[in-house]
């Protein structure tokens, strides 16, 4: 048991009287959200009892949890209330779990990416969880006249030993409402934990393998419209909309265009929209909107130079546009240019030029990586209703809280007059935290005056830009006559941002170390993509460190584990944004479930590792090539992320990352001429399917009492590295570009 | 417009659209049956599965007109209570993530099943491979088809 102080998070613990009747805007029922935990029917009691802000108990003893950050797949909806019902103490399947409608009055963070959602919440719900338990134990001690310290639970009853004396938590609910918050509440040992680190299933299983409606684009209301929308080429914008042919047609309301955007609002986080200015056509149904897109005649014309505010990391920063029709070919020749030219000094240890004269074998390699665009399943798309004194959204949306900023700016409505309520999303990968969609929608919705849903085609997603960067790298690396490695230099480039992390592994483990960058501009739109920077920079490290430990002459896991080694007892530098230990933890226990130092083995096979988002992760690719073609048999990965919430879907999200790590290693690309996306649905652009899919995985998890961190991007990038390390195996061949299908002149159609 | 009637789910149903409008578009926005998705409208994911006849079919890609009087299944009307044992494995092996490609994934394997009752590893492949999953749970499809196919036995 360990105390903790919970006037931290006061806001957490809104009274049950502020609760009554579910808040101000919570125009729907709460009830049509909610989900059992498990399969069971739980009778809903007619009353509930709020003791916090997350938790209510129905007087038969029904719990339901909220959970408040928003769904995109990686389970927080069922994990981020198993920490709440771990510390509760209470039978899981007596959980309903309610998902929670934007509300920060309410909940700390409802943003979900960057895999921190488990990470920041963990000691918030585990304190929630606790309190509430606490609150239950002052009511029984209350009504049993025992002191509190003397009642323990178990599973949802409250027990006095001394007495006898026994109660459900739904018999003491009402009382426990009217309990002060404590100041004080103790937490479990992690020993002692029994839904923590035990599986549970989805608690959305259900209602997704029966077709519940649970997406944005699944919403209907009566008389909404629906609306999809037109964008020009990149560099472009809209000069003239011919619609004659299209206002006859069946179904069609309305044909508009419109501004996303005032020119003179300064963008917070998350506004980057790739096309200020759309057409949108608006109608009676989908296949309707759809046609007459098709029929409408636009002309563009190239969109001028811009610049507008924008907040970034270090403040507001200024953003240009440039105007012009950018092409791949350009970009490479550009990229290229660039790459020789100085760039910023990042972080510099020792005398990196003095040691790379001195050093006996020196390496140099260049790594590049295409535009990729997310293609989540589920097209762009949101709900709308706009009338003069509110706005009504239901979205996929990883960044609420931004978004609502930009709603309050352009719509001139203040922030208790607009819901954002949060729609499963199929798949958002960094794309949706970019609420461009909600403003569109809310744009259409009011100058429509109706309810609209607005839908992106297929079409429109894949060519609306906000995708991954382009990236370069080049990597020297300089050993001594021992082929010990004295000196490393990363120059890293993009468009329009690099992707180097200067304080990460190697630098501190490297006496001479040198990390630079560059940028180029563009009127192409780039935004987070699973793992951002760390989805390039990690292949292109870690296969460079493959290349450099064969030319040391080393096992590539026992020169990882050598500088590992310096890093952790006599580190180079100050901050080294990593800890040595867990990292060489991972690449020991890949070793050991490869079984990597049995030779046989060993053709066909490649190891990487990386760490990002606070998640150490190993893994060992084993590949062969059946007619000119990889195919991966297994990946084995290590992965330390502190507790393993809920080890099964831990195991799930693993998986995919691994998978979609092949699939972009090998296929993902995106490619323009004059500012034309060259792909524009999926018989164009390459996704990884289940024949490309390996035949086995198995993720290994560190068993650790650390805190929890995040699963949703950390076995993404380091697999880049091990498929490209593992195809050298195979073929003797180094590959630099990405994505791989293309340098292995594999024929398209035979994979 | 026209009027056309359609058994879907084992119901007669009949909607007033334009002969060309795919099955997808008639199921989601004029059925209120959701559960059919919209992935790429050209045939190329298979998010839009159902079963027309019994038989896998993209219905983005399938003209209402050219239903006539086959059977139109549903993700919904796939069981009556959401227990066909391919729904029931797909929930023993947890392979949702975010859930969007499922109903078409369940759709495939649940036909391809009926025609291949103890299908090899490959074939399991081949079977799924027109049914992208960009969250990647490639491995639990593959092991909940044979789950499934191992509980029919
Ligand atoms: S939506 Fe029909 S196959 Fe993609
Ligand atoms: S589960 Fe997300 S696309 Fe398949």
């Amino acid at each position: 048991m360990k105390q903790v102080q919970t006037n931290l998070d006061r806001r957490s613990f809104l009274k049950a009287s502020a609760m009554a009747g579910g808040g101000l805007m919570l125009s729907f029922s709460w009830m049509a959200g909610c989900t059992p935990a498990e399969q069971s029917s739980l009778e809903i009691p007619e009353e509930w009892f709020a003791l916090n802000n997350y938790i209510k108990i129905g007087a038969n003893g029904v719990v339901s949890l909220m959970s408040s950050n928003p769904e995109f797949g990686s389970g927080v909806k069922t994990s981020m209330p198993m920490i709440l019902a771990e510390e509760l103490d209470v039978n899981w399947k007596n959980v309903l779990v309610e998902q929670a409608d934007f509300f920060p009055e309410r909940y700390d963070r409802q943003f979900t990416g960057g895999s921190q959602g488990i990470r920041l919440a963990w000691k918030p719900l585990r304190k929630a969880g606790a309190t509430a338990r606490q609150m239950l134990k002052e009511a029984a001690a209350k009504s049993w006249g025992v002191p509190a310290s003397e009642i323990s639970t178990e599973k949802g009853t409250l027990i006095h030993k001394g007495s006898g004396k026994k109660a459900g938590y739904g018999e003491m609910a009402s009382a426990a409402a009217a309990i002060p918050v404590p100041e004080e509440v103790s937490m479990k040992d992690i020993k002692d934990f029994s839904i923590i680190s035990h599986s549970k299933k989805n608690v959305d299983g259900k209602k997704i393998v029966t077709g519940q409606p649970l997406f944005g684009i699944d919403y209907k209301v009566e008389g909404m419209l629906i609306a999809t929308v037109i964008h020009p080429p990149f560099g472009m914008k809209i000069k003239s909309v011919d619609d004659s042919a299209v206002k006859s047609m069946p179904g069609v309301k309305e044909v508009l265009v419109i501004k996303t955007l005032e020119s003179d609002y300064e963008r917070n986080f998350f506004d980057t929209n790739a096309f200020n200015e759309l057409v949108v056509v608006a109608g009676n149904s989908t296949w309707e909107v759809i046609n007459a897109k098709k029929a409408l005649k636009i002309e563009y014309e190239i969109a001028p130079e811009e610049s507008f505010v924008m907040a970034g990391w270090g403040g507001k920063e200024t953003v240009k546009v440039p105007s012009g029709l950018e092409s791949s070919d350009g970009h490479r020749s550009k990229m290229a240019e660039m790459a020789k030219k100085n760039a910023k000094v990042l972080r510099r240890d020792g005398d990196p030029e003095g040691a790379f004269k001195k050093a006996v074998k020196v390496l140099e390699r260049s790594y590049t990586a295409p535009y990729l665009a997310h293609n989540c399943m589920e097209p762009v798309n949101c709900f709308a209703h706009v009338t003069a004194d509110k706005a009504e959204l239901y979205g996929p949306i990883q960044a609420p809280e931004f978004i609502m900023r930009t709603l309050q700016a352009r719509l001139g409505l203040p922030k208790e007059k607009i819901n954002i309520r949060l729609a499963r999303m199929g798949g958002g990968f960094g794309q949706r935290a970019y609420g461009h969609h909600m403003v569109e929608a809310a744009v259409i919705s009011q100058r429509l005056n109706a309810p609209v849903k607005m839908v992106y085609t297929r079409e429109e997603d894949m060519t609306n830009g906000i995708y991954r960067p382009t990236y370069t790298a080049t990597y020297r690396a300089g050993l001594d006559e021992n082929n010990n490695l004295i000196a490393f230099h990363v120059k890293g480039g993009g468009i329009p941002e690099h992707a180097v992390h200067a304080d990460r592994f190697p630098a501190g483990a490297v006496d001479h170390y040198l990390a630079e960058g560059w940028e180029i501009n563009s009127n192409i739109s780039i935004g987070a993509f699973r793992a951002p920077g760390s989805n390039f920079i990690a292949g292109a490290e870690q296969s460079f460190l493959d290349e450099v430990a064969e030319l040391a002459g080393k096992d590539p896991i026992e020169f990882r584990l050598e500088l590992l080694d310096r890093a952790l007892n006599n580190p180079v530098g100050k901050n080294n944004d990593y800890d040595a230990a867990r990292y060489a933890g991972v690449l020991k226990l890949v070793r050991e479930k490869s079984n990597w130092s049995d030779q046989q083995n060993s053709k066909g096979r490649g190891v990487a590792a990386y760490f990002c988002h606070n998640t150490y992760v190993a893994q060992v690719v084993d590949l062969r090539m059946e007619k000119n073609n990889p195919v991966v048999d297994k990946v084995i990965a290590a992965v330390d992320c502190g507790v393993v919430i809920n080890p099964d879907a831990a195991a799930n999200m693993g998986e995919g990352g691994i998978i979609d790590g092949i699939g972009n290693a090998l296929f993902g690309e995106m490619t323009f001429v004059d500012g034309v996306p060259q792909k524009n649905n999926f018989h164009q652009y390459r996704m990884i399917r289940q024949k490309e899919a390996p035949t086995s995985i198995d993720v290994h998890f560190v068993s650790s009492e650390e805190d929890p961190t995040g699963l949703g991007e950390p076995l993404f990038p380091p697999v880049f590295a091990a498929v490209a390390n593992a195809l050298y195996s195979a073929t003797g061949r180094r590959l630099y570009h990405q994505p791989f299908v293309n340098e292995l002149k594999l024929s398209k159609t035979s994979l | 417009m026209e009027k056309i009637s359609l058994n879907v789910n084992n119901k007669m149903v009949s909607v007033e659209v334009d002969p060309n409008t795919p099955v997808l578009w008639v199921l989601r926005d004029h059925l209120n049956l959701a559960g059919t998705k919209y992935g790429c409208g050209v045939a190329q994911c298979g998010a839009c599965t159902i079963h027309l006849d019994g038989e896998a079919t993209r219905s983005c890609i399938l003209p209402v007109s050219s239903v006539g009087d086959k059977k139109i299944t549903t993700i919904e009307g796939l069981s009556a209570q959401g227990d066909h044992p391919v729904q029931q494995a797909w929930l023993e092996h947890d392979v949702a993530q975010c859930g969007y490609c499922q109903a078409g994934q369940i759709m495939t394997a649940a036909a391809f099943l009926k025609k291949n009752p103890d299908p090899s590893d490959e074939e399991i492949v081949s079977a799924m491979n027109g049914n992208i999953c960009r969250c990647a749970t490639y491995m639990r499809i593959r092991q909940a088809i044979k789950t499934a196919a191992a509980a029919e036995k």
